[in-house]
């Protein structure tokens, strides 16, 4: 990894809630094969220094705590946090906006859910943060909603069926500081069909057991 | 005829009931699951054969036949592991997703009855990293499952112990590669391995390992309730069962819907998506099958039957059955350039061929869509696809140029039409005449 170019904290420790996690964790791997646990781990690291800080990155120093946790050598860990997209190696604003520009939801709109996160975050374009902290704005590949294109996550929640105007209110409100229920924005049950379900309305159920 | 809802498998696709065991088992789900596993391994492995059931994500290899690799006995006390692939990622799949937050059940119970047939007493589901809320859901099915006794020592009664544990990802399109799955799965990066050995010899901690689609495990309790006879009943020979299917881009109301196999592309669109947006007259074309799968011109999409073989007859593929519909206000090539761009983002720079080559593929692709070329240049881009393709350990790189030939196949004249407007366009203006 090349030196990196903003502040880095000195060190990092788990906090109660995170060693809690990590339990839970490393019972799901054999014993001698803890590495198992590295993707899980920089998650729980993630998550802490959202806690913690308000932006969910993971520092060099948390790998390093990852590493000894594990066993492992810190450049395996180094790779896997470079290598997978989710992690933030550098601090990011309190809401990551995850736009999909991937061909199904660029078909239906994906231009124009940009076109508002730039509008009403104050963003420049893809990877920029806005002045205020609050929003980081990033190009995602295929997140695997296309029937509910096009897609905005924030953070880890799915905003399904957007276009200008409802994903300009989705950031509006996230200002207030409300949190939308996730989901589609035009009142689709899931993956079914708008207007509501035309299949499986008619499906037997057994006595309640 | 379409399918009944008495015939569909994922009877909560869409979450009209609630995904918890109580209701679940209401709908049928872990009814007589520990007789079914008293038949055996060999009866099991039989019954998926017979049934024609192919795997759902994406290859469509067959199923019982993937089982039947596993060794019987393990001879140097090796165990051998079931994993479950839930890192859907080929852009236009989203069938999975509804599967663990859905219809979670029916996905745990099929980890048992496989694990059984497998011989396996411990499996992984590994959930791409942004199905955050949705392995939350799976995560709560599988304790109210161990509660139950239906997972665990003597799981469901069947004398067999099993445990089932969910590994998120987090955003890496290789490791939906079984083998790049498995290195993930151990802490590595996602870097797919040379096969052979395979992962039924050799997988996951080196051990026997079946890596399996979340779909294909799924239906497998519902197969062997009704029998094969009832899941081969629905499609053509060797393309049995129902599926399914994601239908979306122009159409006018975009849904996950079971459908049969077989079932006539326009009547999948027309019968439970809306049909085209403007009409079926206003298609352009569709890609059939997830990212990968090259797309068809509507002249094909006009009768071609949806499943492997009539797809691939085509010289396309019935993939992951994520139907990504185009109509006639498409830049077709910018759809294509698009795909390119996410292929040379997600390869994982392992052979040189694929990091390279995605690149350069997508660098062509942008002034493809620009028309700043010369028209000897599709050509150059068509070679060099085929040189990219079958040259690298996995298929991502296949399926990265796939789409590129693709539309060179059925939209070359319009590819020359956009070079030679651009140069019209640049001849035209900048150009200084000579009288003047």
């Amino acid at each position: 990894m090349s030196a990196p170019q903003h502040q880095e904290p000195v060190s990092f420790a788990f906090d109660e809630q995170s060693e809690a996690q990590i339990a839970t964790i490393l019972k799901r791997y054999p014993e001698n094969k803890k590495a198992s646990g590295v993707i899980p781990l920089l998650y729980v690291v993630q998550k802490q220094m959202g806690r913690q800080t308000g932006s969910a990155w993971v520092p060099r120093v948390a790998m390093d705590q990852v590493a000894l946790r594990l066993g492992m050598a810190p450049i395996r860990v180094y790779e896997v946090a470079t290598f997978y997209f989710m992690f933030n190696t550098k601090p990011i604003g309190r809401y990551h906006l995850q736009v999909c520009g991937t061909t199904p939801c660029w078909l239906r709109g994906s231009d124009e859910v940009a076109r508002a996160c730039r509008d009403a975050g104050h963003l420049k374009g893809y990877g920029d943060t806005s002045d205020d902290g609050l929003f980081t704005m990033t190009e995602v590949e295929c997140l695997g909603g296309c029937v509910n294109a096009p897609i905005l996550q924030v953070d880890d929640d799915y905003y399904e069926d957007l276009d200008y105007d409802s994903t300009v209110q989705l950031i509006e409100a996230l200002k207030r500081g409300d949190r939308p229920k996730p989901g589609s924005a035009r009142g689709r049950l899931c993956s079914a069909p708008e207007g509501g379900p035309e299949t499986l309305l008619d499906i037997p159920l057994a006595e309640g057991k | 005829m379409a399918l009944s809802d008495k015939d569909r498998i994922f009877t909560n696709l869409y979450g009209i009931h609630h995904w918890g065991l109580t209701e679940a088992r209401r709908r049928g789900n872990w009814d007589g699951t520990a007789g079914i596993i008293a038949k055996g391994r060999d009866w099991i492995i039989e019954e998926m054969k017979q049934s024609g059931l192919r795997g759902r994500g994406g290859a469509g290899f067959p199923t019982g036949l993937k089982w039947s690799f596993m060794p019987k006995e393990s001879p140097d006390g090796r165990p051998s592991y079931l994993v479950v692939n839930c890192d859907e990622s080929e852009p236009g799949t989203c069938k999975d997703r509804d599967i663990i937050r859905n219809d979670p059940h029916t996905l745990i119970e099929g980890c048992l009855i496989a694990a059984v047939a497998m011989g396996a007493h411990a499996g992984y589901i590994y959930v791409r990293g942004e199905y955050y809320n949705e392995h939350l859901v799976l995560q709560a099915a599988i304790e109210e499952a161990y509660e139950a006794g239906l997972l665990g020592p003597n799981a469901a009664g069947s004398g067999w112990d099993f445990d089932l544990y969910v590994h998120r990802g987090a955003g890496a399109y290789i490791c939906g590669e079984e083998t790049a799955l498995i290195e993930s799965l151990e802490g590595k990066k996602g870097m797919p391995r040379l096969k052979p050995p395979f992962p039924a010899a050799v997988g996951l901690y080196g051990c026997p390992t079946t890596v399996n689609n979340v779909e294909t495990i799924a239906v497998v309790p519902e197969i062997l309730r009704r029998g094969a006879s009832w899941f081969a009943s629905f499609g053509r020979p060797k393309n049995s069962g129902t599926k399914v299917f994601c239908i979306q881009g122009h159409v006018n109301k975009p849904c996950n819907v079971e459908a049969e196999m077989s079932i006539p592309m326009r009547e999948l669109i027309e019968r439970y998506a809306g049909g085209v947006r403007g009409g079926w007259d206003n298609l352009l074309a569709v890609i059939p099958g997830g990212s990968s799968t090259p797309l068809l011109p509507k002249h094909i999409c006009d009768d071609v039957l949806m499943d492997f073989d009539a797809l691939r007859e085509h010289k396309s593929g019935l993939g992951t059955a994520g139907v990504i519909v185009m109509d006639k206000s498409t830049d077709i090539i910018r759809a294509i350039a698009r795909l390119a761009q996410f292929y040379k983002h997600e390869s994982c720079g392992q052979c040189t061929p694929c990091r390279e080559g995605m690149g350069w593929q997508k660098r062509l692709m942008d002034r493809m869509v620009e028309g700043r070329a010369e028209i000897a240049e599709i050509d150059v881009l068509e070679s060099v696809t085929r040189q990219i393709e079958g040259h690298t350990i996995c298929a991502l790189a296949d399926g990265g140029v796939w789409p590129v030939q693709g539309l060179i196949r059925h939209f070359r004249p319009l590819m020359e039409e956009r070079i030679a407007a651009y140069k019209a366009k640049k001849s035209g203006g900048a150009m200084p005449l000579a009288a003047e």
